[in-house]
Order: structure tokens, then sequence, then C-alpha cells
């Protein structure tokens, strides 16, 4: 039953129509269309909470509709399963990956359709054709490699590997170059316009702009669980997407910033980590001013940061809050001395999932007697305290006893920055503060970081987003293999000169 | 995300049905159908004498799984507490057996220092328990095994497997055996022990830290919580009720034995907390909820007794229901939308 073949070129690969799905209550989805043609790039374009995730998860066969019709390649699809989903070749790529950690890349990649002769795992056509498959997506992979021993980076690479083994004839991939460096998105960009040639679909979920100006022919847009329009892509523009995903007009995505730089308040001597992703670096932060740190991933502008909070062990050098020693820094006495941290991963280390969104937000403040005498908790006060701070941040809906698992990702990064206004602070550092949140969420914790800087506190945002870093920053570090590479300010602060100074470490570290 | 409002309201009642059930479990509709049933099929079982063994027996189970919540809330497991009420069983009544003959007629003294031996053991053993976690990073499961075996074996040496008496009349029989408006003082006990472990875990800034390391423990080091501390903190709790456990039955049965508690007593403590809607990954869970659990698991046990189950048949049904209870948990928590 050759499908492909039989397919008229008009007719769509996969065709959604009044797809509804509800989970108790909320309508995540609400009478969705959506087609997708076999060689077509088809961008998701929506704010967290609009229903991609839900829609893609649909596609894949991880839960079903409550009503709407779903065909694909021309056959009325029902009771679809993650695993009947693959069988006829859609491929999910999840944001969380499906790997599993204590097993090497190849295991994984045939895991649940492994090579078995007589039930016995034929161990060399499998290394064989893992080999064959990731030369041909040219990804740097060992096979043999445990998947926790690899980077996140990397890690991507073996999911999207995962997904294209075997026939594919759908691939949904769900933001895929959030954990990759330049240099691998080129190469996933050129390995997704093999895949157009060779009448594949694809379906891509992605915030960015400029993946989405680089890669898509059409674009369909949701909100509320709601279809909005589907367009061409090569007719639209970035703020006419931008407003029907927010159904308000957005003019700027950054704000402009007053900077005004006064005091040194973090000041950073000679340090290195115990880690080796720091070494010997020399940095200082203002108050009243934005202090960006960018680099690619895994050049320790991270650790360093986290090592001035206390996470990351420091082995050398000296660390000076508002001209003061600060040393073995530790969360609880950063907190207070006046520093807040904000962790990129808010599931790993952010959230206590199980736990309400008014006991998140009060974690870091409990120890003032404000909030607790004797070790009793003032549970007035607590509640008075959060449901304001969270109210100043306009959380939706406003209910603080929801637990933080039931939040999307702009709500959780909202239960983050909730933290900072419960108590007095004075210096800020964030730590990819846009990954995994909409524009909409995006504008309210630049906003933030504005109101911030301009009541005199010191903030130091470290992004991989090089357009981010730039917008906000009033003086920009470039991070490259652990040490400082540039100090850029004022009309320096250029992506061109950014990407110099990866460059000129290149060329310097080539030529020794 | 305003669909929320207006998603929700054809389908209200199913929604708040499911919500109550979310908060307290499906286990006070079963606590009274097995009331009721039992009831209907043997008077025996609202005879007084039954209902006072089955408050005794229960009020027990529930101090114990108190502190066994306390620790699964906190990301543990306490295998030890079983070990511990035997402990100091034996330790409270060689301690008072000793000290009568040094002071004769000085009853306060004898039974004072009796409890304080008995809960300084349990806090001994909490502390071990708790260091071995916090600070050497050993799993709870491996550590509270290791001193389950050593405290079971401490106990058995201490007393070559024989009953110890020696205890004063006063503390047996006036305050043991004795009843306060008509019920057993176990069952003061442990009101007083679930009242506080209500207030400890809702209005204290331990029983807070305590969920928030269960919830996510990296996201409870971000937020500067002292999570050594509130660790050991959990194990001595635990340890500190099983002793008390411990002294409790001694002051009952009048000596003190190093075949109290036990495995059994451990595992019941464990599925009175599951089966109370303690998760085992962390995080969730209420200690009047596991003091209501523990209720039923004594009337379950009793109510097999009555029947004529085969006492080795018994264990069966706990291993089922267990199970059950965390089957339900998974699914109500599966379906859990996120907004």
């Amino acid at each position: 039953m050759d499908v492909v073949t039989d397919l008229k070129p008009a007719e769509p690969l996969l065709a959604l129509r009044g797809i509804s799905k509800r989970f108790t209550g909320v309508r995540a989805l609400d009478r969705v269309d959506l087609d997708v043609h076999a060689g077509e790039l088809h961008v998701l374009f929506g704010e967290n909470g609009a229903g991609k995730s839900t829609l893609i998860n649909v596609v894949s066969g991880t839960f079903p509709p409550d009503e709407g019709t779903f065909q694909f390649g021309g056959e009325d699809i029902r009771h679809l399963t993650p695993q009947r989903a693959r069988a006829i070749g859609i491929s999910p790529v999840f944001q969380e990956f499906s790997l599993v950690p204590s097993l090497t890349v190849e295991e994984n990649l045939f895991l649940g359709r492994e090579i078995t002769r007589g039930g016995v795992l034929h161990a060399r056509e499998m290394r064989k054709r893992a080999t064959a498959l990731i030369d041909e997506l040219g990804f740097d992979l060992d096979p043999s490699q445990r998947v926790d021993d690899l980077s996140r980076a990397h890690q991507q690479m073996a999911e999207i590997a995962k997904a294209l083994l075997g026939r594919v004839r759908l691939l949904i991939l769900d933001e895929p170059t959030a954990s990759l460096t330049e240099r691998e998105t080129g190469r996933l960009f050129e390995l997704i316009a093999r895949l157009k040639s060779q009448n594949i679909g694809l379906i891509y979920v992605s915030h960015r702009m400029r993946e989405i100006r680089a890669l898509a022919d059409r674009v369909t847009v949701l909100r509320d669980g709601r279809h909005i329009r589907t367009l061409d892509a090569a007719t639209s523009t970035d703020s006419e997407l931008v407003e029907l995903m927010t159904g308000r007009k957005i003019d700027l995505l950054f704000p402009t910033i007053t900077h005004k730089p006064d005091k040194v308040m973090v000041d950073v001597e000679n340090l290195t980590l115990a880690d080796g992703s720091v070494g010997d670096v020399n940095f200082h932060a203002r108050a009243g001013e934005i202090t960006g740190v960018a680099g690619l991933v895994g050049c320790g502008k991270s650790e360093l940061i986290r090592a001035i909070y206390g996470i990351e062990p420091i082995v050398s050098g000296t660390v000076r809050i508002d001209g003061l020693p600060y040393e073995f820094p530790a969360p609880r006495r950063s907190l207070k001395h006046g520093i807040a941290y904000f962790p990129a991963n808010r599931i790993a280390e952010g959230l206590a999932l199980s736990r309400p969104i008014r006991e998140n937000a009060s974690m870091t403040v409990l120890d003032l007697p404000a909030f607790a005498r004797f070790g009793v908790l003032r549970q007035a006060v607590e509640r008075t305290a959060i449901q304001g701070v969270m109210e100043q941040l306009q959380l939706r809906p406003p209910n603080i006893e929801r637990t933080a698992g039931a939040l999307s990702g702009g709500n959780r990064q909202k239960v983050m920055l909730g933290r900072a206004l419960t108590r007095e602070l004075t210096v800020f550092l964030f730590d990819e503060p846009s990954v995994g949140i909409d524009v909409g969420a995006k504008l309210e914790v630049y906003e933030f970081m504005k109101r911030l800087v301009e009541a005199g506190a010191a903030v130091i945002v470290v992004s991989s987003e090089l357009p981010e870093v730039l917008a906000l920053s009033n003086r920009l570090y470039v991070m490259h293999h652990g040490q400082i590479a540039a100090e850029l300010t004022g009309a320096e602060k250029t992506e061109q000169n950014v990407l110099a100074s990866f460059f000129r470490e290149h060329l310097v570290t080539e030529v020794a | 995300m305003s669909t929320v409002v207006t998603a929700g309201m054809p389908r209200r009642s199913t929604h708040l049905g499911r919500s109550i059930v979310g908060r307290i479990g499906f286990l006070p509709a079963l606590l009274v159908a097995l009331i009721v049933g039992m009831s209907a099929i043997d008077p025996q079982f609202y005879g007084l004498i039954n209902i006072l063994n089955i408050l005794r027996n229960a009020s027990l189970l529930a101090i114990v799984a108190c502190g066994q919540a306390l620790v699964i809330v906190a990301g543990g497991f306490d295998l030890s507490v079983g070990a511990v009420v035997a402990l100091a069983s034996v330790v409270t009544a060689k301690t008072m057996a000793a000290t009568a003959a040094a002071f004769p007629g000085n009853t306060a003294l004898v039974i004072a220092s009796g409890v304080a031996a008995g809960i300084g053991c349990g806090l001994v053993v909490g502390l071990v328990n708790g260091f071995c976690v916090a600070k050497l990073k050993v799993s709870g499961f491996v550590v509270t095994l290791g001193t389950m075996s050593a405290t079971a074996g401490v106990g058995l040496m201490i007393t070559s497997g024989i009953p110890v008496y020696g205890m004063p009349d006063s503390f047996v029989k006036g305050f043991g055996r004795a009843q306060l408006f008509g019920l057993p003082t176990a069952v003061y006990a442990a009101l007083a022990v679930i009242a506080v472990m209500m207030f400890v875990q809702r209005r204290t800034l331990f029983g807070r830290y305590v969920y928030a390391i269960g919830g996510n423990v990296d996201a409870a080091v971000v937020s500067g919580v002292s999570i050594q501390r509130h660790i050991v903190g959990t194990y001595a709790v635990s340890s500190v009720l099983a002793a008390l456990t411990g002294i409790l039955l001694t002051a009952q049965v009048g000596s003190g034995q190093a075949s109290f508690g036990g495995d059994r007593m451990m595992l019941q403590s464990i599925a009175a907390a599951v089966i109370g809607g303690v998760s085992l990954r962390g995080g969730v869970g209420r200690v009047e909820i596991v003091a209501i659990s523990a209720l039923f698991l004594t009337i379950l046990g009793n109510a097999l007794n009555l029947l004529h189950v085969d006492s080795r048949l018994q264990p069966v049904f706990l291993g089922i229901i267990m199970v059950a209870a965390v089957a339900l948990d998974e699914l109500s928590r599966r379906s859990k939308a996120r907004v």
C-alpha cells in the first residue's frame, strides 16, 4: 500500500478538522484545523498555553482528540497511539527528550524497534545503520556513547536522529534550536532543507522570528486553543504575526531602558571554579545598569553567575558585593546580601511542581521575621504579600493556590520573578531569562528588568540569545571557553563585534 | 488562558466531585463503607471492647505513620521505625527496672528516666539516619535498612529475647492501661501527636521546607533553604515518634519486649502513609489523612480477624489495597491539565 504515490499533489499529507481537546474543565484545543503538505515546513506559532503542545501531542498520538477528524496520507486515522504514529511515519521530536540517560546513543535510537534475529539483538546491523544515519545527518555523534555523557546539544542531535530512523513522512520539531549553538543550528537548517526536498512534511514549533523567516512555508497562529489564521510565510510580516499571536499590537520587543550606572555592586577578581568551567575571570556589574554576558552554550557564562550566587564551588579569586568581600558564597547568605538568582531551568532548579504558587513564591523569604517568628509561619502575612506580588505580575488566572505544575512556562517564570519582589534585593542574576517562554511573557520579563534597573538595582543577564543581551545590556561581556573574550560598551556593542570575538578566540587557539 | 472561565461551566459537578476526591481521596468513603458493612455483619464489631481495641491499635500505628509520612514527604524512607519501637520498649523497661533497683520508691524518677532513655535511643537512631542521608548522601532506603537491622539486633542483645519486667505499677496501671473519659491514654497521645504534626506541617518553617525539599531539592537549594538540617529533622521526628509508640506499647503490655513493632509495624506505617495520599515522589501528603488511613488499616485488620479470614491471607489484602491506592493517585495526577 504505497499511499504516497496515490496522493494527488493538492491533497495534504496531514489534514486535521475541528480538533478539540479538554483537560478537566480546561479547553486546550477548540475546533482547530491544520493542513500540512508533503515537502512543506509548517510553523505553529503561539504563546505558551495557546495549544501548540497539545496539538502536536494529538498529532503524534500521545492522547486522542475529543472531537474532530484526523486524516493522514488521505486515510482516516482513529485511535492513534505513539507506536502507531511512528509506524505510519509520524515522528515527533519533543522539547523534553525521550532518551534513556543510562543507555548509549545507538541503544536509544533503536529503543522499541530493535533489530533482532530469533529474539537475539542484532548488534552489528544496528551499529551499521546508526552510523550510516548519523553520517548522513552530518552530526558529530558517537553512537556508542552514553546519553548522560553528552552535552544538551548532542542529546538534541541524538533525539533528532532517533526521530529520523525508519520511514518518516511527517517530522514534528518542538523548538529544536533552543539548546543548539549557531553552527549546530546551521546544520539543522541544512538538514531540514534536505528533508523537505525528500517530500517529508514538517511541523515546526518556534518562537524565534529569524527561524520562521529562514524556514517556514506557511505559519499557523494559535491563541487560547483556537486557530487564529494560517498565512503564507513569504507575504506576512513579523509584527503581523506577533499581533495575531498575542491579540494585541506590540511595537517594540525590547523596552527602552535608561541606564544610570552607579557604584560597583558586584566585583569579581580572578575567579576560577572547581570544575574549570570559568578560569581567571575579572568582571563587574554596577547598580542602575544591565550588565550582559553573551556566549555560546557551555562557555561558562551561567557558571559565572551561579558561582556568585553560591551554587558552583569556587577555587580561587574574590567576589565583592557592594565593596565588601563575600567569601564562600551560599544561596541563603546571598539572599541576605540582597542577591537573587533566576535559574535557566525553571523545572529542575526553580519550582516545586507539586506545591502551590504561594509556597513557591515565598520560599526565599520565609527566613525573615515578617514571615515567620520562632519557626512558626505567619500565613496571613504570607498570603497577602504573595497575592499582592502576583497581582503586580499579572498572574493569569490570579489564583495563588494552584500548584506550580499546572502552570505554563510564562506563568512559571512569573512565580520565579515573584520571589524577587518579596524581599529587599539589590543584585539580580538572570540565567537565560527567556528560554521556553513566549513573546508576551518575554516582554513582561523585560519590563520587569527595566523597572528593577530604573529603581537602581544591579541586573546581570546571561543569555545565549544574542539579540536579547545586545538590546537589554548597557555593558556586554562576551565569554568564550571560560574566559572573558571581550567587554563591549556603547557603539561597539554590535552583533558583528560579539561574533568577531568568538572568531578571534578561535583563531588564537588554532594558531597556538 | 481565559478558557478556564468559559469552559468550566457544563462540567462543574464532575469537576467539583473530582476536586473533593483529589483533596481527601476515597479513604473516608471506604472507611464508612467498611464500618457500616462490618456493623451489619457482626455485632461483635461494635462492642465496646472491640472498639477500644481498634482505637488503641490505630493510635499506635497513627503515631508511627505520622513520622513515616514526614520522611516520605521530604523524599525519603524510614524502614527502621519498627525496630526503633522494639528498642525503645526494651530500653525503657530496662532503665526503669535498673532505676527502681537503685532508687526504690522514687516512682517519678523511675518513670522519667525510663521515658527519657526510650525517647533518647529513638533520637539517636534518627540522628544517625539523618546524618547518613544528609551528609554522606546514602539513600534513605539503604541507611534505614542498615539501622533497622542494627537496632533490632541491639534490642535482642539487651534482652536475649526475654520480656523485661520490673516497671512501676503507676506506669503500667496508672498510665498504660488507664482510661480517661472512657478512652485509652494512647488515643490521647495520638491525638496530641497528630495535632502537633498538623501544626508543624502547615504553620512552621520546618514543615514548609520539608514540602519544598520533597517537591524539588534543587529549587529549595537555590531558594536558600538549608537542606541537611531539615532532612536530619525528618528522620529524628520519625524515630522519636516510633520510640514514643514503643513506650506506649510497653506501658500497655506491662513489659519491654524486643518483638514489638518489627517489620509489620514498619510495613503498615508505609502503607498508611501511601494510602493516606503521601506521594512517594515527595512534596505531597498530610498527616491527618495518614491518621485516618491508619484507622482504616486497623479496622480492616480487625474485620478480617472477625470474619475468620486466615491470618496468612490478610497481608494479601493489605498489599492489594496499597497498590490500588498508589494507582489511583497516579491516575488522578495524569488527568491534570496545564494552564
